[in-house]
Parts: structure tokens; sequence; C-alpha cells
């Protein structure tokens, strides 16, 4: 914890949290001036920023959805529980698959060419299965995220324990550890850099497949009220929902990336110490 | 049991009583006949060739030879992570591995320190020193910690317990390993040329910090080494194996009186060993550099 603030405080006194500001504000400023200002061609159907933030922080909002409304949080709370679900479920499936692919040389054989064929299978392909063989619209739009997540971390996982040097259970078994120790206590510990890379990965996937799924099928949720804005001609809307599933993305990884520090003491000072 | 093997006289190695090694009644090492054959793609390379080398219990051995002469496949063989095609190695008249069981089985009565060192990054420095009675659960973490502790009083590593391998020295983390291994009470420490990436000045304290510990332990040391100097301070006789195929080509008698300090280096019996020795490793390094032999 008090590394984490010691990072905070640095980042704080380095030129980058200005570049940062910068950088949003180009981007910000090159919106209004194309639509506001030059009216461009291409953008004059564009919702312009004023409007987009008036809109998203009225109290009285003119098509029915700022921060103020409960609605708003519906959507967002409703995405946020899909992909919590989906999430969890691809880790607690993920992480011992990929752990046993890259411990165990005949379960490889057996599982990883299958693996292979359906990982490049895009999430938007299993759609129409996914409304076939799951009832209701919760089902599928979980399903579809959990795939995305589920074979970057299995992957990653897998990678993860390949990745460690053969002296660590030489070790082990040298001191006398058996092969469940070791894998508790070298493959597990040893597989966890990787293991949280694929992590952030399977999140940022999760939300891009969640937002595909939600379009086709599901109420409620960003993707939802991006594609129905889109239906109903209430363009602000869409700007609101892609800042907002930004803006909750970037904080779910953000939040990956925290609990990995927290799991990996070791290499947050390997790490602070390589860097000073 | 047969103390020599007479078909082939310069691989076998008579005990010998020079340099005051310390008598003890475990830890005795004894290879016979060992050959090892790497078949990878058909092209059948002989790594060792009827290698028999006798260690006495107490005795560091210093196994010298040129990167790639296949000393690290006999130290394998001996630690259980290789099998051997034929031959048998014995510990203390056990069988470790021969005709009927090619692989020995890895256990914590022979320890490897290895060349890159393999302190678990994720544990701490007392969390690695515990880590082999933890494995075995003999006696109670209190009791685990508590003697990993003085151990590391001990070995002047106080204070770093709760550090993680990676936030101390290089030299720092060679000693964490060596007694990571004593908390085993192993027969017989197996060092894998642990010291190559250190630099040299780090690599003379070390030298006589592992002194000062192998007085102080009762262990037999199997050292693999190239560095000459290294293995005639350190030990009681060197081995200086030929080129793969790897076996004894000269033995050395290391007969300057332990305990040692860094003076040794300087001494004239010293100089005379070293150039008695020499020659053999230069004659072998360049037999292994023309043959254009990979390192390892």
């Amino acid at each position: 914890m008090a590394l984490t603030m010691y990072r905070i405080s640095a980042w704080l006194k380095s030129p980058n949290p200005y570049l940062m500001l910068i950088g949003f504000a180009l981007i910000l400023s090159f919106w209004y001036f194309s639509v506001e200002v030059w009216k461009l061609p291409r953008f004059q159907d564009m919702p312009s920023l004023t409007e987009v933030f008036s809109e998203w922080f009225s109290q009285d909002p003119y098509y029915g959805l700022s921060i103020y409304t409960p609605e708003y949080y519906k959507h967002i709370g409703i995405s946020l529980r899909r992909i919590a679900f989906a999430f969890f479920l691809a880790t607690a499936l993920g992480v011992p698959l990929g752990l046993c692919l890259g411990w165990s040389k005949t379960l490889r054989e057996f599982i990883f060419p299958l693996f292979e064929v359906f990982r490049p299978i895009p999430v938007l392909a299993w759609v129409p299965l996914a409304i076939i063989i799951f009832s209701g619209s919760e089902t599928p739009v979980i399903f579809l995220t959990f795939m995305a997540s589920f074979f970057a971390t299995t992957l990653n996982a897998m990678l993860g324990v390949e990745s460690i040097d053969p002296s660590y259970s030489r070790a082990a078994y040298c001191l006398g550890a058996s092969r469940w120790q070791t894998f508790r206590h070298v493959v597990i510990p040893g597989a966890m850099p990787f293991i949280f890379t694929g992590l952030q990965i399977s999140i940022g996937v999760a939300w891009f497949s969640l937002v595909a799924g939600e379009m086709v099928s599901g109420q409620y949720g960003l993707g939802y009220l991006i594609n129905t804005s889109y239906m109903m001609i209430e363009y602000p809307k869409i700007i609101i929902g892609m800042i907002t599933l930004g803006v909750i993305g970037y904080s779910t990884s953000a939040l990956v990336r925290l609990a990995g520090d927290y799991m990996m003491q070791w290499r947050v000072r390997e790490l602070a110490l390589g860097e000073s | 049991m047969q103390q020599n093997n007479s078909t082939r006289s310069p691989a076998t190695i008579p005990k010998t009583s020079g340099g005051q090694r310390q008598k003890l009644t475990r830890g005795a090492i004894r290879i016979e006949e060992v050959v090892k054959i790497y078949d990878p793609d058909g092209a059948a390379v002989m790594a060792v060739d009827h290698c028999s080398i006798d260690i006495p219990a107490g005795e560091i051995c210093m196994i010298v030879g040129p990167s790639g002469c296949g000393k690290t496949t006999l130290l394998n063989a001996i630690a259980g992570f290789h099998d051997i095609t034929s031959g048998q190695i014995y510990l203390d008249d056990e069988l470790l591995c021969g005709a009927e069981k090619p692989q020995a089985e890895p256990g914590s009565d022979r320890i490897v320190v290895f060349q890159n060192g393999a302190l678990f990054p994720w544990k701490t420095n007392l969390e690695n020193i515990a880590f082999g009675p933890m494995m075995e659960k003999k006696l109670s973490k209190q009791a685990i910690y508590d003697k990993a502790r003085s151990m590391m009083a001990d070995a002047g590593l106080s204070g770093t317990e709760d550090s993680y391998p990676g936030e101390v020295s290089s030299g720092l983390r060679r000693r964490v390993e060596i007694v990571r291994a004593l908390m085993n009470d192993p027969k017989v420490l197996l060092f894998d040329e642990p010291y190559r990436a250190l630099d040299s000045l780090t690599k003379s304290v070390m030298h006589e910090a592992l002194l000062e510990i192998y007085y102080k332990n009762k262990v037999t040391i199997f050292f693999i080494t190239h560095d000459l100097e290294e293995a005639i301070f350190l030990g009681h006789r060197l081995i200086i194996m030929s080129s793969r195929p790897c076996k004894p080509k000269k033995i050395v008698d290391v007969d300057i009186p332990h305990p040692r300090d860094y003076n040794v280096l300087t001494s004239p019996r010293f100089r005379e060993i070293m150039n008695e020795a020499k020659g053999v490793v230069n004659a072998e390094a360049k037999k292994a550099f023309e043959a254009g032999e990979k390192e390892g």
C-alpha cells in the first residue's frame, strides 16, 4: 500500500501527468472544433462536445440519461455484473487449466490442439450458437464474454508455467519437495507474472465481447445503450455510453493490476529496485 | 564392495590422504564406469565415457574441465535430474542409480547449488532457507524458522531475512542458497559452477565463506568448475576431466593444509600445483575449443 502511494507521488512529480492532460485536451478540442466551429462535412450529425457534456451532467436530461438518472447506473451495473461473472468464471477455470496444461505434457498433447483450433474463432462467430444453446437474454451474453477471457487466461497461464527456469523445480525436488508441493510452491508462484498479464488481456477482451454480445442480445448494459441510442437517433447517448465504457474499462484493468501487485510483492520490490 | 576397478586403471582413482579432509562416516560417493550417451536425433553423442571417481566422505572434490565437457552431466546423474546409460553411482554404498534404476531419485541428502542460482524469487530469504524442512514437515513451523534464523545469523546473513532474493547482492544470494542447502543436513553438496557469474573480488570472498561453512558443517563437496585457481584454493583434490567424452584425465592432490585463507594463493606450493595442473587443463580446453563444442 505504501508502495502504491509512493508510486502515485512519484508520478505526480514527473512530467507524465501533464503530458496526459495535454493528450486529453488535444482530442477533446479536435472534437469541439471539427463539429462546432469548422462544421466539417461528415460531422454534421455527430453530437457536439457541449451537447454531450451538458446532457451527461444535466439534472433534467433531454434524452433521459445523465449521471442523475438511475437508468444510467442500471446500465453500468448490469454490464459490470456480467463482466464480473464472466471474468471470475474464466479465471477460475482458465488459470487451473492453463497451469495443468503447462505442467503435464500428456494433458497438453490431449487438449492443446483442440484449444488452438477454438482460439482463433472470433467471439462474434459464437453469437448464433450462443443464442441457440442458451436460453434467455442473460446467459448468451455472459457466455460470449467468458469465451474471450477464458482463452486469454488459459494460454497465458500455460506460457507462465513454461517460462519457469527448470532449476527452480529441480531445486525444490532436491530440497525434498513432492511433486504436488513443487506445483504448489514453484509452479503457481512462478507462473504468477504471466497469469496476471493474461488477466489484463482477459479483462480487456471481456469488455470487447461484452459490448458485442449486448448489441445483439440482452437488455440493459452499456452495449445495449449504445445500440438502442443509435436506433432511436439519440446520438449524445452513444458518446456517453462510449466514454463510460472507456472509464470503467480502464478502472477494471487498473484493479486487476493492483491485485497483481498485491499478490506479487516480490516482483514489485524487484522492479522498484531496478528502476532506481 | 569392490574398492578398485582394475579393468580401467587410469579411470579409477585411489583414495588419498592429502589435505586434511574431515573424517566423516557419511557422504562418500562412488562413481563406477558411468556412461552417458545423449541421443537427441539419432546421432548418439557420448557425453561421459566409462568414468569412475571415488570420493571419500568429507572431501572437497573439485571437478575441473573446460566448459561443455560433460561435467554437469555427471552432477545431474548424482542429483537425479538425468538418467545414465550404464554404470553405477553409490552414495555410502547405497545404490543411487545403476542398471535397474537408470535415474536416481532426487533427495535432500544431495543438494545442488545451481550455476545461476535457484533461490525462489517469490519467497523471502528466510522462507527460502526454511523451504526444505517445511516440505518434509518433521518439525513445527516455529522450530524450523528458529533454526533458519540462527543459521542465517551464523552465516552473517542477519538483517536480510525478510528481503526477497532479488533485493540483495548476488554474492549474498549464493550464501543464502548454501545455507538453504545446509538446512536439510545433506550428506553431499553438489556445486555446479556457482561462482561463474561473479566478479573476482566477490568470488574470493565467497571462497573463504564457503570454506568457513565447510569447516563448520559435516559435508562432502562435489564442486564443478573451470577456474583452476578456484579449484586449487578450495579443493583437497582436483579431478581434471578430458573433454567430450568426459572422463578423468589427471588427478592432482592439493596438499596445502586446511584451514586455508587467501595467503595460500601466493604460496610457492600453490604455484607448483598450478603449473602441474595447467598444462593438462589447457590441452583439454584447446581440444574442446577446436571441436567447437557448445558451452553449457
